[in-house]
């Protein structure tokens, strides 16, 4: 109906033959336009929601004091400058005295999974796990803080607490 | 001899199995975008292996970034606009119905309460400029931080008679007083669990 004949008019007689079209689209600009959309749309979008972890602090008001085994308590002290110092046992009479370590896998990772491992076999109370106590200075670093509220993740402790930090240990970082 | 013939190629691929593709993608991420909001106070979080996910209302959250600076974000802008309701009414401050709207299209913000009305009649990219918006007060002279943290809770549990649950969300650098003060203010009203926003590593660092 609304075709448009080309070529010559004047060979009469002859059959009127519809010029065969090219059934092929060229697509390339289509898909050109769809990939920008996509990249686009990809660079908008925040597909995954952000991660957290929780993080239950000691109540303050409560006075309540709980009478934990030396043995069981493991604590770490978190200075500037990516320093950390590890101890077992209280300040003042450690069973192991205090001695830096490093952050991550090789350091204070081995030595956590240890005490996870040893402190039930030494209470002989499988219920009676490591006790992990988490000192920063007020310069210390909140990436790790973090690392460390990440190994207590990885290396399941069961139980485990940011708690203030005493003037001695302060001093303890320091040199 | 006879030459070897090249045989020609073809020259135009077939793009449709390309094109059907590429349109299946771009459909499902116009689908499932939610388009990502500028954040006023850009902050690099510290990574960590643990893999649970913010909840998605009822949350706060707190961002602690450029030494101490900080902002508040409320999830729903229902609760929002009660939240600013009822902080006038504490601080006499008075919104227009208008502002209370604008308010509770405003993801986080960080200013003085002074300053918020000011802020309200900015344009949103005025609003995201660096340094336009100076942090909520939190020291002990002028502790704004702690009567948002109060508000923002009176106001959710008003409306979805649920807790409002807090999100820390602080900056890999900053230290850790700065991070310790809004764990403080957030404590000293009973508040002892809350959320650490964090980015995906694995255990291998």
């Amino acid at each position: 109906m609304a075709e448009l004949n080309t070529g010559g008019g004047d060979e009469k007689g002859k059959k009127v033959r519809s010029k065969k079209q090219n059934s092929k689209v060229d697509l390339t600009a289509m898909v050109d336009l769809a990939f920008l959309l996509i990249t686009f749309f990809m660079l908008t979008t925040s597909l995954s929601k952000p991660q957290s972890m929780d993080l239950s602090m000691p109540d303050t008001k409560s006075d309540v004091e709980l009478k934990i085994a030396d043995a069981r308590t493991l604590t770490i002290l978190i200075g500037e400058n990516n320093k950390i110092k590890t101890y077992m046992g209280q300040f003042a009479v450690p069973i192991e005295a205090p001695s830096e370590t490093t952050f991550g896998k090789d350091g204070v990772r081995k030595k956590i999974l240890e005490k996870v491992k040893s402190v039930p076999i030494f209470m002989q109370d499988p219920k009676k796990g490591l006790i992990v106590i988490i000192k920063a200075t007020k310069k210390a670093n909140y990436k790790n803080i973090v690392d460390i509220l990440d190994e207590m993740a990885i290396c399941k402790v069961p139980t485990y607490a940011i708690v203030k930090i005493e003037k001695a240990e302060e001093e303890l970082l320091k040199n | 001899m006879s030459k070897v013939k090249m045989s020609k190629k073809a020259t135009s691929i077939d793009m449709t199995a390309m094109c059907d593709v590429a349109f299946l993608l771009l459909t499902f991420f116009i689908l499932t975008a939610t388009a990502k909001q500028p954040e006023p106070l850009p902050v690099d979080t510290p990574a960590s292996t643990v893999q649970t996910k913010l909840p998605d209302t009822d949350l706060s959250t707190i961002t602690i970034g450029n030494k101490g600076t900080v902002f508040m974000g409320i999830k729903g802008p229902d609760v929002r606009k009660r939240t600013l309701e009822l902080m006038s009414e504490k601080t006499g401050i008075n919104f227009s119905e208008e502002e209370k709207t604008k308010f509770g299209l405003l993801d986080e913000f960080g200013v003085n309460i002074s300053q918020l009305k000011a802020l309200l009649a900015m344009k949103n990219e005025q609003r995201n400029q660096a340094g336009m918006q100076k942090g909520i007060p939190h020291d002990s002279l002028d502790n704004q931080l702690k009567d948002w943290v109060k508000l923002a809770r009176t106001a959710n549990a008003e409306l979805h008679e649920k807790q409002l649950n807090f999100a820390i969300k602080g900056d890999a650098k900053e230290e850790y007083l700065n991070i310790k003060k809004v764990m403080d203010i957030l404590q000293d009203q009973g508040v002892n669990k809350f959320f650490l926003v964090t980015g995906l590593r694995n255990e291998d660092f």
